[in-house]
């Protein structure tokens, strides 16, 4: 693999990595960082609903039965790890269950441009996955934290899972991709599709940042939480790849399916943990998605998933 | 115009808790309060401020002695064995107090 065959956007993520690390005054001022993330958020919105508008709804209910399922699924599979080999405690292994059950947004975004880069085709409407993974390993968090106990204000802890600001973007590009149709959307290309790499790569940079200030708490955690921050991807993309080629999913599709199952988030789960299971310690699941897994997947995981991905194909 | 005693509580909290609170405000009968963003660094550790899950408010309610006692107790009861939170109250004046307490 040659240098230049990176896809700059990564270079863009160790950038910042390494400002970071040096302790750089650089940052994205905090109003831009919104901004680019929102942009991400609707531009991944409008693709998948474009791709919508385009085939009949009813051809994807088992499919999003399907991711639905595993949604709920995932976060089950590495609570008793947590629990048993790492030693933590009830609250801090689910809430890191509930991270890595659920979906990175900025994971998934440097999937499509891998994907786009390299010409490979992949099923658009991925990006209604991403929504629909988001949401269920919050709710499976809290439960594996404390049971169905009754003080847990469900509706609240939903009304502030959809109202947030991932759910309600992505939900509202969708949405707008959907109506407007690919002809309807071109007008707004110019912003959200033809700026998504230079956008990605402004994200990218920020993400970098942060990460760096992630890194000092990993070391008080030490071998199991690093060892886990890989494993988990690499294990949750093989049974992507499993559930991608049962979909019959395109090559493509399979390895994104992969690298969603991969991914761990460090927006929309850590804010709803910290309010519905304040007992488990933020920085451990953080150090974890955001110091280990977040750069293992966009650096090394996506083009590993798309080779398992051939690979399964093949096998096909 | 004369000035009047009220009390002024300031809340440095985590931003995940920012619609709790004003929740909490409200229903414990406050007139009104100012949010705005804050970074620093405490026994909590550092807030940089740069993303979500890393970034502080500062909350401003000015009320009277009797709500500030209250509502101060409930922060104490309701939040501090899980979130990072410093609460203090001081003593201001000002304009128009039945501006900010409910007499």
């Amino acid at each position: 693999m040659s240098l230049s065959s990176i896809d700059p956007v990564i270079w863009f993520f160790l950038f910042g990595l390494f400002a970071g690390v040096m302790k750089s005054e650089l940052r994205l001022p905090s109003q831009i960082y919104e901004l680019v993330s929102m942009l991400l958020l609707l531009t991944i919105g409008l693709k998948g609903g474009i791709e919508l508008a385009r085939q009949p709804f009813g051809v994807l209910l088992p499919q999003i039965a399907v991711i639905v399922a595993m949604g709920f699924l995932l976060p089950f599979i590495i609570f008793p790890v947590l629990r048993y080999v790492g030693k933590f405690n009830r609250p801090d292994s689910a809430s890191i269950a509930a991270h890595y059950g659920s979906v990175s947004v900025g994971t998934f975004a440097v999937a499509v441009a891998y994907m786009n880069t390299r010409n490979i085709v992949f099923e658009e409407h991925m990006a209604l996955f991403v929504v629909l993974l988001e949401i269920p390993a919050i709710l499976i968090g809290i439960i594996l934290s404390k049971g169905m106990s009754k003080d847990t204000q469900w509706s609240k802890v939903m009304n502030e899972v959809m109202l947030g600001r991932g759910v309600m973007l992505l939900v509202g590009g969708l949405l707008i991709g959907w109506v407007s149709g690919p002809t309807g959307v071109e007008s707004i290309s110019p912003l959200f599709f033809d700026l998504f790499k230079g956008i990605l790569a402004l994200f990218l940079l920020e993400m970098g940042l942060i990460t760096a200030t992630q890194l000092s708490s990993l070391k008080k955690y030490g071998l199991f939480l690093f060892a886990f921050g890989i494993l988990t991807p690499i294990v949750f993309s093989i049974i992507g790849i499993i559930v991608g080629t049962s979909l019959n999913l395109s090559t493509g599709g399979t390895a994104i399916l992969a690298t969603l199952f991969a991914s761990a988030s460090y927006i929309a789960v850590p804010a709803a943990m910290r309010i519905s299971v304040p007992e488990a310690n933020p920085t451990l699941s953080l150090s974890a998605s955001l110091g280990i897994t977040f750069p293992f997947n966009i650096i090394i995981g996506i083009p590993i998933y798309y080779a398992f991905s051939q690979y399964a194909h093949n096998l096909l | 115009m004369k000035n009047e005693n009220a009390k002024l509580i300031t809340i440095y909290t985590e931003s995940v808790l920012e619609s709790r609170l004003i929740d909490d405000i409200e229903e414990h009968g406050a007139m009104g309060y100012t949010i705005s963003n804050a970074k620093g660094k405490g026994s909590s550790g550092s807030r940089a401020g740069s993303w979500e899950a890393n970034s502080n408010i500062r909350v401003e309610i000015i009320c009277d002695a009797n709500f500030a006692r209250h509502f101060t107790q409930h922060l104490q009861k309701t939040y501090y064995d899980n979130y990072g939170m410093v609460t203090f109250t001081s003593d201001i004046e000002v304009l128009r107090p039945q501006k900010f307490c409910a007499q």
